[in-house]
């Protein structure tokens, strides 16, 4: 049996893991893969994350990669940190800089068992401002500078493309090199609030072309999660797996536990169970109906007959879900172009099961504005909902 | 003499072994049950031919080279 098949039917514990530990959120990016923003009151306690890393140290779990929301807006965030690191879990985590001063920077330095990731979504700040709010390009260079001058090796910039920055790659990279970082580039799915944003966001079938000849060219220089396995179909397999590891290799456990075949699926249809149930993370895992169905032969479906399918593998479940394909059709950005033929007759999309946004905005959060172009009905109208019509 | 890099953590699994170095922060894989078995026995004192003494003298090539891509990436330390 090959490797690969391995991986396609399960291991006994994920190679790496997903936890968000907050939906909440300083900022309130457009494209926000777990619609964070607010705290969730139920929230899994400083003692219930620490019992979960006794049992991902039992599990053999190598590392996590912590997100959220922003994970160090948390107030045990670095306890919880220390505790990993204590027990043989290793930490890879997400931010956008709010908390990495020069003080945290010295700490990280500190430590081999820790691994930070900057978020940026623009390589310039009017590019980055527009997707993460105003403000959110300058603090994110300024925690890669405290990290810089701390001597953290190798942080990473993790961008997700998007119609707006890809022509920016080269300049990312370049920023990359700058701090001495790595540049890790993932894709835009339509989950959480990037279902609303996708139409306008996503990459045009040249750009991820682009991508694609970019990414060939760049090999193993830059890091990817493995998440562009669909643009496989256009030639050579890109480093990585190339299959998707959901429920099979890799999972997610959220603010409150519960456990989603991947980051990218919050939603009931992808809920295997929660950690706080009898058994914990190990019998979701383990045990779980939905793991199980995914680690069962996946068919092609529509794809099979397809001549790329052995490359792309039909693509990623949460981007055909979330716009309303069916999972055994092609990925909506499928680089044949049957995703968009098959998205042609979609009628409706699945809409996430939560909602963490913050309901009032942020200070600084990009702003979606509508113009109103009509006249006011008289010229000494000063209230604003004069003549509107609803 | 070589031994497991002390920043590398292996994780047993059915088709072999899943390799975690830390410091480098990459995965390997040992796709042979036996080929864990041989790194285990690699512990800075022991010469690489008596850790390679139960295999099949025809199949010692490819796990030398097995070996040797361990080396190369740090998962095994002089």
């Amino acid at each position: 049996m090959k490797l690969v098949e391995h991986f396609k039917t399960g291991l006994d514990a994920p190679i790496c893991l997903t936890w968000e530990l907050t939906y909440a959120c300083n900022l309130a990016c457009v494209h926000c893969l777990s619609s964070s923003g607010r705290r969730d009151p139920r929230e899994l306690s400083t003692e219930e994350c620490k019992a979960v890393i006794d049992e991902l140290q039992r599990m053999q779990v190598f590392y996590v990669n912590i997100g959220g929301g922003e994970p160090t807006v948390r107030s045990d965030f670095w306890e919880l940190v220390d505790y990993a690191t204590a027990h043989q879990v290793g930490v890879k985590f997400s931010t956008n800089g709010v908390r990495i001063d020069a003080e945290v920077a010295a700490r990280l330095a500190a430590s081999d068992y820790v691994d930070v990731q900057i978020s940026l979504d623009g390589a310039t700040a009017p590019v980055n401002d527009a997707v993460r709010g105003e403000g959110s390009f300058d603090m994110a260079v300024r925690a890669l500078g405290h990290l810089r001058d701390a001597g953290f090796r190798d942080a990473k910039i993790s961008v997700v493309c998007t119609r707006h920055n890809i022509g920016q790659l080269d300049a990312f990279k370049a920023l990359a090199d700058s701090f001495g970082a790595t540049l890790r580039l993932t894709r835009l799915r339509p989950s959480g609030r990037g279902a609303d944003v996708w139409d306008d966001l996503h990459p045009t079938a040249e750009q991820q072309r682009e991508l694609y000849d970019w990414l060939v060219a760049h090999g193993e220089d830059v890091l990817t999660g493995d998440s562009f396995f669909h643009l496989s179909a256009y030639g050579s397999a890109l480093p990585g797996l190339n299959l998707c590891g959901a429920g099979r290799v890799v999972c997610l456990i959220d603010p409150v536990g519960d456990v989603y075949a991947c980051p990218f699926a919050i939603h009931d249809e992808f809920l295997a169970g929660n950690v706080r149930s009898p058994g914990g993370f190990q019998e979701v895992w383990r045990s779980s109906e939905l793991f199980r169905e995914l680690r069962e032969p996946q068919s092609g479906g529509a794809c099979s007959s397809c001549e790329f399918y052995d490359s792309c593998q039909g693509g990623c479940m949460a981007a055909k879900f979330f716009t309303g394909l069916p999972l055994d059709g092609p990925d909506p950005e499928c680089v044949q172009g049957y995703g968009e033929l098959a998205l042609a007759s979609v009628s409706s999309a699945p809409k996430p099961s939560g909602d963490h946004s913050h309901r009032g905005g942020v200070r600084g959060g990009p702003v979606p504005v509508t113009l109103v172009t009509r006249r006011p009905d008289k010229t000494c109208d000063e209230n604003p909902l004069a003549g509107l019509q609803v | 003499m070589l031994r497991l890099h002390p920043q590398v953590s292996v994780r047993p699994e059915p088709f072999g072994a899943l390799l975690y170095h830390f410091g480098t922060r990459r995965l390997s894989f040992l796709k042979d049950r036996r080929l864990l078995d041989v790194v285990r026995r690699l512990d800075g004192s022991t010469e690489l031919e008596a850790a390679l003494a139960d295999v099949p003298e025809a199949e010692r090539a490819a796990f030398r080279t097995a070996l040797n891509t361990l080396e190369k990436t740090g998962m095994l330390t002089a």
